[in-house]
């Protein structure tokens, strides 16, 4: 059970929520409404996708105050408290990736030489960026008509269409294609989470007097370059594209890895 | 120094590249983004805003499809929740995705009182300022979603045969659409009870649509925007003062249109051939 701990929670997370958003249409309950780009929480307070505001923004139209409220909200919130933790905590296309790449381990698809090193990590910060541009160009917000994340989203809440294609498309790229291909490259809603929560307080912990080096962290996790410290010093893991999945720390057997409040004072 | 000049080499090379797949993107980013949003024929909520601006406004959030559907009145008499009327745009339906929109065959509009779709718009894309009255409250008549529109040939009133089936699910009966009364004049004895749309009106909630008995339905919903024509400013009414006035407050430049006949005499084209 110990290994698996934080990956039962994300998805008893993840799950719950959708079911929520679910039961909002399905059976009319006002516990959290709406979809990413804007819910309701409790009927009441008001939440929004700060990409997906800045991309109706950039499309050229003013938003309600609902909407910039909801945005600043859920900026707030990951930039204080979660980091990335939208991406492995909520969004449902984690659920999607993370069986892709567990497939992929399985498969030993990384022995076989399957991987495509044109695509770079930082490719998916280009992509949010364009996609701001392209909102402005075409006044329409451009992520958000091919956006996986909520295409998935509403395909739960109000059914799939055809639309499932591509859900299916984005496990087929991280299976067969790219190793974390999709999270960990391309989507610019992970780039701009990151970019928000890069100074968040909740962080991994490396405990290198505790650590054996084994190496089970780098292996599974989906943004293995944060952990450049492992088996070299006792600090957080502080890059922005860290997801706080905690997948690390249910892997380590040795009990060097955890979760913990960001230090705030400056180490010199 | 050779390995600097190298070095800036390679860093040019990797940003022009950069720049050069993000053009890339662009280009074909923004033209599916184009097609995408290309669907004219798409009937939006009450109170939605001219389709270009209701397309970059609209957030796909779904709260006026959930408070469509789950609204009281929406209830079967065994008290399970009937389907709304709004969808959201899936893959497949050649539509913006995840925008909201309605079909009148499958279910139109039931043009609630109290609009409970526009209220949770967050975004702005349904305006409720639009569906305000003269008291300042919430006017359902108001709203313009779309246009009735009667196919003559195949509307069976027109054949003669008695049906006003549009004319009583019209929800403003006997405004939006009245009954023109003409005589038959194959039978020399009966009457047309001819169903006719009024524009001013009608708010394109395609309960007509529903109610029609025809195979496929005679009279329909279209956008206001492909279902309307416009006569142009420079007709006026003169028998309407209103329409005097409107042309008698107007600045005399902006009457004045040129093209390329204005330099000419009525003699250099009044007889002339129509040239292809």
């Amino acid at each position: 059970m110990k290994n698996i701990k934080y990956l039962l929670l994300r998805r008893a997370t993840q799950i719950i929520l959708m079911f929520l958003y679910f039961a909002a249409n399905a059976y009319g309950w006002h516990i959290l409404e709406g979809t990413f780009g804007s819910s309701k929480l409790f009927g009441l307070i008001p939440l929004a996708d700060p990409y997906t505001t800045l991309q109706v923004l950039s499309a050229g139209f003013i938003l309600g105050a609902d909407v910039l409220v909801g945005a600043l909200l859920i900026t707030l919130f990951y930039m204080i408290v979660g980091g990335r933790a939208f991406c492995s905590w909520v969004c449902p296309i984690n659920m999607v990736t993370d069986l892709a790449n567990w497939l992929r381990r399985k498969l030993k698809l990384d022995k076989e030489e399957v991987n495509y090193r044109f695509l770079k990590r930082r490719t998916r910060y280009w992509i949010m960026v364009l996609g701001l541009i392209v909102s402005a160009i075409v006044g329409v917000a451009a992520f958000e008509a091919v956006s996986p994340i909520t295409i998935m989203q509403r395909g739960i809440i109000f059914g799939f269409g055809t639309g499932i294609a591509v859900v299916v498309a984005i496990f087929l790229f991280d299976l067969f294609g790219v190793r974390n291909g999709w999270c960990g490259h391309l989507c610019p809603l992970g780039a701009a989470y990151s970019l928000i929560g890069q100074k968040s307080l909740i962080r991994v912990k490396h405990d290198h007097d505790a650590c054996t080096a084994c190496m089970e962290c780098k292996v599974v996790c989906p943004e293995n370059q944060v952990l450049h410290m492992i088996n070299k010093e006792s600090i957080s893991v502080t890059d922005k594209e860290c997801t706080n999945c905690g997948r690390c720390i249910d892997v380590c057997g040795d009990d060097a890895l955890g979760f913990s409040i960001r230090n705030l004072k400056k180490n010199s | 120094m050779k390995s600097s000049n190298n070095n800036r080499r390679k860093f040019m090379a990797t940003t022009l590249q950069s720049v050069g797949l993000t053009a890339l993107g662009g280009l074909l980013w923004s033209g599916y983004c184009d097609e995408a949003k290309a669907s004219p024929l798409v009937l939006r909520p009450p109170g939605a805003l001219k389709e270009k601006d209701f397309l970059k406004a609209c957030i796909k959030c779904g709260l006026c499809a959930e408070a469509c559907r789950n609204r009281e009145s929406n209830k079967n008499r065994d008290g399970t929740q009937r389907e709304g009327t709004l969808k959201m745009a899936k893959g497949g339906e050649h539509k913006l995705i995840g925008t909201p929109y309605f079909i009148p065959t499958d279910v139109p509009c039931y043009m609630c009182d109290d609009i409970p779709c526009v209220p949770v718009c967050p975004s702005g894309a349904l305006d409720m300022k639009s569906l305000l009255n003269e008291k300042e409250e919430l006017d359902i008549n108001r709203a313009k979603m779309g246009l009735a529109v009667v196919h003559k040939e195949s509307c069976v009133a027109f054949w003669g045969l008695q049906c006003d089936a549009c004319y009583r699910a019209c929800p403003l009966l006997d405004e939006a659409i009245t009954l023109e009364y003409q005589k038959n004049d194959r039978t020399g004895k009966h009457a047309f009870l001819l169903p006719v749309v009024h524009s001013d009106i009608c708010t394109g909630c395609g309960l007509c649509e529903k109610a029609c008995i025809t195979e496929k339905p005679a009279i329909f919903v279209l956008p206001r925007e492909y279902a309307m024509g416009k006569a142009g400013d420079h007709y006026v009414k003169g028998w309407d003062k209103k329409d005097q006035q409107r042309v008698g407050n107007r600045k005399i430049d902006e009457i004045e249109t040129h093209n390329e006949r204005s330099d000419q005499t009525p003699t250099d084209y009044l007889n002339r051939e129509i040239e292809y």
